[in-house]
């Protein structure tokens, strides 16, 4: 269908300029940068740069800890994503329900929500120190030889409890909207067509909110990916031996760290990359599911 | 085909508020029951108890001489069309209707067959795989009917489906609704706040008000003789005439006007005097006089609006007079006109009451 074109002033043009000016700063031309980065190699000092193609590249995606990073966050995003929106949905449901003090059970529930990262991983810190940390000592406790200071399973728990405790929240404020956005008529309507509360709720209430899921799944993946970055930081900043780094931790270290820029450039392009095919995996494959 | 009994079923809400304050009704095997009354009154919450979505406070609901009250909605036998569609909006129209008949295990075959019968009737078969926001007003709410239909429950209820449709659809479907019933036979109560769709579906219809029943029986019989103030100023349209007035030395007063020929009521109260529009004609010699303010043409007939000349002004409509006439009776506004009207079809009410005297 052919649209009408209309004779139009640049005022709408105006309107969208703020938005392309913080796009340009604070978006294209890091982005720019990088790319340009990710070919040069710099002595550690930054006085002097040499042009090496592909180098960078070949140097990360090749190099064993790379890859153990990459598979870190293929797991640990999985994990987060998956448990904070599964968690969220049961309590989003069981709170819809609650008749009596629905309000005082709701915004309890929320409180998390108001938590930065790097607050809420160390308050995982100190319930995790060795000598202070009450879950530390409980795990001890129930017979499991837990120190993730030395066991990478360990420190790899503690950093998906953090990140999922703290998602939870979000997680639920949406999918409680969603639930109360599900027409009351619909809901009665299948009350007198199915009699089974949890059939009702994969026929009927599940599909009907799985824009929200769908939209959630995109935030919670972006959040496991870059947003974990405070918690990680703050509790194990990626020991034992790396294996709690993040692909975008790993960026840090290597680029602020290890001062080698040129292979952290390399490492952050390649992460768009992920990023940018995961985004389209999404929107092409999973959203074609969904009915608005 | 099937019977329901309500016995003195109370409705409280959490809150204290009283929404049904103890019905008892019988209704007998393959009769159209229309619930009508004004917003509020307990029509829709007295439905929602028999169809099991609201608790049942106090009093039984049977169903077949089967006691209901701790049911699940959905072993009620008992299927519902919502009043707005109420369809599941990520399903097609034939996912629609098969989906309770999926839940009871019905299968495969023979629930295509029902939902295939259904939408034929319905004259809906071409949608079946559409989803309803593919459809209109009108085919959605057939989808709703059919979903109801294909379930062959016990009991229709229908929760005011009509209204939201345009006017024409509705005069359709309603014609649709009752022909289906009628084919059917199955046992159906229907909420409405128009009087119109409840006297014309209605085999008797039950005015409900406040959480009670003011009256039950056949719509013509509650336009004729209605037992209260309420129910001849809620059944007909356009509504009764009614005139604050007293009763002295055998005569009906009302400031000025005096009517004689009436006899044995009680002096010293407020009375009413009902008269229904189309009883009402000019007529020189008439007992009361207008002043025309408004002339509605509805095409076959025209109604004719205004004020009662002398009459003591009340908190009744201002004491404004309204009558049926001809397409021809056209009279100019601010003219006055004499109106003459039956005395033996008027009806008078205990205002403070509401009880029907004559």
């Amino acid at each position: 269908m052919k649209r009408v074109q209309f004779e139009h002033s640049s005022i709408p043009y105006l309107f969208i300029a703020p938005q392309i000016v913080i796009i340009a700063v604070f978006f294209l031309w890091p982005a720019g940068q990088a790319v340009h980065q990710s070919f040069l190699l710099e002595d550690a000092f930054g006085l002097s740069s040499q042009f090496v193609w592909f180098k960078n590249y070949t140097d990360t995606i090749g190099d064993a800890s790379w890859l153990q990073a990459a598979w870190f966050t293929a797991v640990f995003s999985a994990l987060v994503t998956f448990l904070s929106l599964g968690i969220a949905l049961l309590l989003a449901v069981k709170a819809n329900e609650v008749i009596r003090g629905a309000r005082a059970y709701r915004t309890t529930l929320m409180w998390a929500y108001a938590i930065a990262p790097p607050v809420a991983g160390l308050m995982g810190n100190l319930m995790f120190h060795p000598l202070i940390g009450d879950l530390y000592k409980f795990l001890n406790a129930i017979g499991w030889d837990f120190n993730h200071k030395l066991d990478s399973f360990d420190a790899g728990f503690v950093v998906v409890l953090i990140a999922v405790w703290k998602q939870v929240s979000v997680n639920f404020i949406f999918f409680l909207s969603g639930l109360q956005g599900i027409s009351k008529a619909v809901n009665e309507a299948a009350l007198m067509d199915c009699k089974s509360p949890t059939r009702r709720f994969w026929t009927i209430t599940f599909p009907l909110l799985a824009p929200t899921t769908f939209f959630l799944m995109v935030i919670n993946i972006t959040y496991a990916f870059f947003e974990t970055f405070g918690i990680i930081d703050t509790t194990t900043g990626g020991a034992p031996g790396g294996s709690t780094n993040t692909l975008v931790y790993k960026v840090f270290q290597d680029g602020f760290r290890g001062a080698d820029l040129g292979g952290s450039s390399a490492q952050s392009v390649v992460l768009m990359v992920i990023v940018l095919v995961l985004t389209v995996i999404q929107f092409r494959f999973i959203e074609r599911k969904v009915h608005y | 085909m099937s019977t329901v009994k309500l016995n003195s079923i109370k409705k409280t809400y959490p809150n204290g508020a009283i929404a049904v304050r103890g019905v008892d009704m019988v209704i007998e095997n393959s009769e159209f029951i229309v619930f009508v009354g004004p917003s509020g009154c307990g029509k829709s919450t007295m439905l929602r108890m028999i169809a099991g979505l609201e608790t049942i406070t106090d009093g039984e609901i049977e169903i077949d001489s089967k006691v209901i009250n701790n049911i699940s909605p959905a072993d009620r036998d008992v299927a519902m069309v919502f009043q707005n569609y109420a369809l599941y909006p990520h399903m097609t129209v034939r996912g629609n209707m098969a989906y309770g008949l999926k839940n009871r295990g019905i299968p495969k075959a023979e629930i295509d067959k029902k939902v295939i019968d259904a939408a034929k009737m319905l004259r809906i078969e071409d949608y079946l795989d559409r989803q309803p926001n593919q459809l209109s007003g009108g085919q959605r709410q057939r989808v709703a009917m059919g979903r109801a239909i294909v379930r062959e429950p016990k009991v229709f209820l229908f929760d005011e489906p009509l209204s939201n449709l345009d006017a024409k659809l509705r005069v359709q479907m309603r014609i649709e609704i009752k022909r289906l019933q009628r084919r059917m036979g199955v046992t159906s109560i229907y909420v409405t706040h128009d009087q119109t769709e409840a006297m014309t579906l209605a085999d008797r219809l039950a005015v409900i008000n406040d959480g009670r029943i003011e009256q039950m029986g056949a719509p013509i019989e509650l336009y004729n003789n209605p037992a209260t103030l309420f129910v001849a100023s809620f059944i007909g349209a356009p509504q009764i005439n009614l005139i604050p007035v007293q009763f002295k030395n055998n005569k009906l007063i009302s400031g000025d006007i005096e009517l004689s020929g009436f006899k044995d009521l009680p002096e010293n109260t407020e009375l009413v005097l009902g008269i229904r529009p189309d009883v009402i004609t000019p007529n020189k010699n008439g007992q009361l006089e207008i002043k025309v303010d408004l002339v509605e043409q509805h095409g076959a007939d025209n109604l004719i609006y205004g004020a009662l000349s002398g009459a003591a002004k009340a908190d009744i409509d201002d004491t404004e007079i309204c009558f049926k006439t001809a397409q021809g009776t056209l009279p100019d506004i601010d003219s006055v006109l004499k109106l003459h009207f039956d005395q033996k079809t008027a009806m008078i009410f205990n205002k403070e009451s509401g009880e029907r005297l004559i």
